[in-house]
């Protein structure tokens, strides 16, 4: 069997005493579109984080490329390079235009030249959409246009591995959906990906494999259309409910 | 009031608001550096140093710089350290503005958001580069108004010059209306001159206060 | 050497009389404060009003009072008034006049900001919930003021006690005239001593206004909103 991109064994994570990962274990093919779906605070963003590097690991291993990069050797800036990020709040640089902002990795951290990497920038910009607004701040942009930007800038540094964080959820609902055919354009190219969203339709859409996450571990593991129509787990069971509504006027 | 009097004084003033400035300017730009220094040094939180710099700021903050100048012109050389008027000078405004202008660097580098450091972070930047290029940048902004009113205030605090034998505008006021009784005059000059100094910085600064509010980056947050 | 120095101010009663000095210095900066509380209240509501007038004579007032260094502000008053008005005013008659001047712009600026920076819908809704206009003031919004202009106003005390330090300069017998006056009594027994007495008073001025900043740091702490 091919080996695969992403290996997540054991992991457990706790904030001082409080478990908020317990044994997770989960593994992601290339080219393979993981959704993570559960009920708030269960920490499926922590997981996310977690494989970034962004919150420290109580235990367990996370491997990479056949590398685990939990061990304290790891040059985080490498791997990081091979990790691409979105975030719920987007987290453009203010005080850089969308161009500076997508060329600041490229340039500073991969050493590629301006003129590759400008270019670069532009095709992917034109890709989303958002071309004419390379010279533009971040503040005279709206929700869906800064996420657009965000993705963007994680794109250009070639990841083998694309992280979703949430990344509609704070967006106006009008301009959430031009942000998910972003993504599902992606997938459609092939990337890798690992989403932590809400949108159940998008999820069924976009997803190879759903992984639900609820109070710290993979309750359930499945492809959508199983979890959608036969979820296994009580659990599971109760999560989807919460999303159906019965109607008032029956 | 004696206007050919006060004719004759203005070079006098004039002279004396020079030497102001120009020690005022170094201690300034020294406090500056001693503050970014500071700053980060509690950003950072670098184990023992930090005690020390927080034990620095206390000390330096909750004493007045007459006294620090006091101690350093005349005690100091009791031990064996002799440091000329304008050195002292310097150094008492540095140690003072230090403390000051390390607040007011550090609550630039608070403002910026944990989620900036780690987007960058996230893209591969090493924890130097996020500083340089991303935190500092939007630091700085935030800390200019204080950065601003700290130098105004440092500018003032120099009136205490003359107690370390410095021929500033307080000593030649006071020298006036002492060897000549000519009191208003002198004080009248004393006045003008400090208006000359004080008022375009202070209108400068809210000028520049003002720039920034409107510039304001509209952080991209969420909300 | 630093040993001879360092007696001196265990002799007789030099460290007494260090204290008497701060003594002077904390009594003007309390009177001072003191005062400037009590007209700065009333100072920062009639800042408040929408009088053009009185908002301009009161924004020159205090703008004139803050560009001043307090050096000249003293100087203006202890020199020029006594030539002015021929009367002779004694330093620390000057000072408190100062002082109080300055203390009550700055108290007046904090009053009148604290004033407006109370959201307006914390009027409306004590109206809305049948207060009358006496009881808003007493538990709504006087209460909150309170909260924001205690740290603020300590934090004046501070600054006013490290200012009288300036005292000296126009000629009041304050800590640090009288350790001038103790080291050159002992300028032939001691000649060290000014080390030890300009750090003694250093430290002396840190024991008292670090506690009162502390202080005024808890209380911010606690109250915010």
């Amino acid at each position: 069997m091919e080996q695969a991109l992403l290996e997540v064994r054991n992991l457990q994570k706790s904030y001082d005493k409080t478990p908020v990962l317990k044994n997770v274990n989960f593994s992601i093919q290339k080219g393979e579109v993981a959704v993570i779906l559960g009920p708030s605070g269960c920490g499926k963003s922590t997981l996310l984080r977690c494989i970034n590097g962004l919150e420290p690991v109580q235990s367990g291993e996370i491997i990479l490329d056949g590398q685990n990069i939990l061990r304290s050797k790891t040059n985080w800036s490498q791997i990081r390079q091979k990790i691409g990020m979105v975030f719920q709040s987007y987290d453009l640089f203010p005080h850089m235009t969308v161009l500076d902002n997508i060329l600041l990795g490229p340039l500073k951290v991969q050493k590629r030249s301006k003129q590759e990497a400008t270019a670069a920038a532009e095709r992917l910009l034109e890709r989303v959409g958002l071309l004419e607004k390379r010279n533009a701040y971040p503040r005279q942009l709206s929700g869906g246009q800064k996420q657009r930007v965000a993705i963007v800038r994680a794109l250009i540094m070639e990841p083998e591995i694309m992280l979703f964080d949430e990344v509609t959820a704070a967006l106006d609902p009008e301009m959430v959906r031009e942000v998910l055919d972003v993504i599902l354009e992606l997938a459609r190219g092939g990337m890798t990906m690992l989403i932590v969203t809400h949108e159940m339709q998008f999820a069924r859409a976009i997803a190879d494999k759903i992984l639900f996450l609820d109070a710290g571990e993979i309750a359930e593991s499945s492809d959508p259309e199983s979890f959608f129509k036969n979820p296994q787990t009580e659990r599971a069971r109760r999560f989807l409910n919460t999303f159906e509504f019965n109607s008032v006027r029956e | 009031m004696d206007w050919a009097f006060i004719k004759q004084c203005i070079p006098l003033y004039k002279e004396a608001a020079v030497l102001t400035l120009s020690i005022a300017l170094l201690g300034i730009l020294l406090s500056l550096a001693i503050g970014l220094a500071c700053s980060l040094i509690l950003y950072y939180k670098i184990p023992v140093i930090r005690r020390i710099v927080h034990g620095y700021i206390e000390l330096s903050r909750n004493t007045p710089l007459l006294v620090q100048l006091f101690f350093l012109y005349f005690g100091l050389p009791k031990a064996g350290i002799v440091i000329s008027s304008k050195a002292c000078a310097i150094i008492g405004l540095a140690f003072l503005g230090g403390s000051y202008m390390a607040e007011a660097f550090r609550s630039g580098l608070e403002s910026v958001e944990k989620s900036q450091l780690e987007a960058g972070l996230s893209l591969g930047l090493t924890r130097a580069q996020v500083i340089r290029y991303i935190v500092l940048p939007q630091a700085v902004s935030t800390s200019v108004p204080p950065l601003c009113a700290n130098t105004i205030f440092l500018i003032k605090e120099t009136s205490v010059f003359s107690a370390v034998a410095l021929a500033d505008l307080m000593f030649v006021a006071k020298d006036l209306i002492g060897l000549y009784y000519k009191t208003d005059e002198a004080l009248l000059l004393l006045v003008v001159f400090y208006l000359i100094i004080l008022l375009p910085i202070s209108v400068a600064a809210s000028l520049i206060e003002r720039r920034l509010r409107h510039a304001g980056f509209g952080y991209s947050s969420a909300v | 050497m630093p040993d001879l120095g360092i007696r001196v101010l265990f002799e007789g009663n030099n460290f007494l009389r260090l204290m008497g000095g701060l003594w002077v210095t904390v009594k003007i900066s309390l009177l001072s404060a003191a005062i400037s509380m009590l007209l700065g209240v009333l100072l920062g509501m009639v800042m408040a009003l929408k009088n053009p007038i009185t908002k301009c004579l009161t924004r020159i007032y205090l703008e004139f009072i803050r560009i001043m260094p307090q050096l000249v502000l003293l100087f203006l008053v202890y020199f020029g008034a006594a030539k002015t008005f021929n009367i002779d005013i004694s330093g620390e008659t000057a000072a408190v006049i100062v002082f109080v001047l300055w203390g009550t712009a700055e108290m007046g600026d904090l009053v009148r900001g604290a004033l407006i920076s109370i959201p307006k819908h914390q009027y409306e809704s004590s109206k809305a919930l049948g207060l009358s206009r006496f009881q808003t003031y007493r538990y709504v919004i006087i209460p909150q003021t309170l909260r924001r202009l205690i740290p603020l106003a300590i934090n004046l005390v501070t600054r006013m006690i490290k200012t009288t330090s300036l005292i000296v300069l126009i000629g009041v017998v304050e800590v640090l005239k009288v350790g001038q006056q103790i080291i050159e009594a002992n300028r032939y027994t001691a000649p060290s001593a000014a080390l030890w007495i300009y750090g003694t008073i250093f430290f002396l001025y840190f024991a008292i206004c670090y506690p009162i900043s502390k202080l005024a740091g808890i209380l911010e702490k606690r109250w915010q909103n």
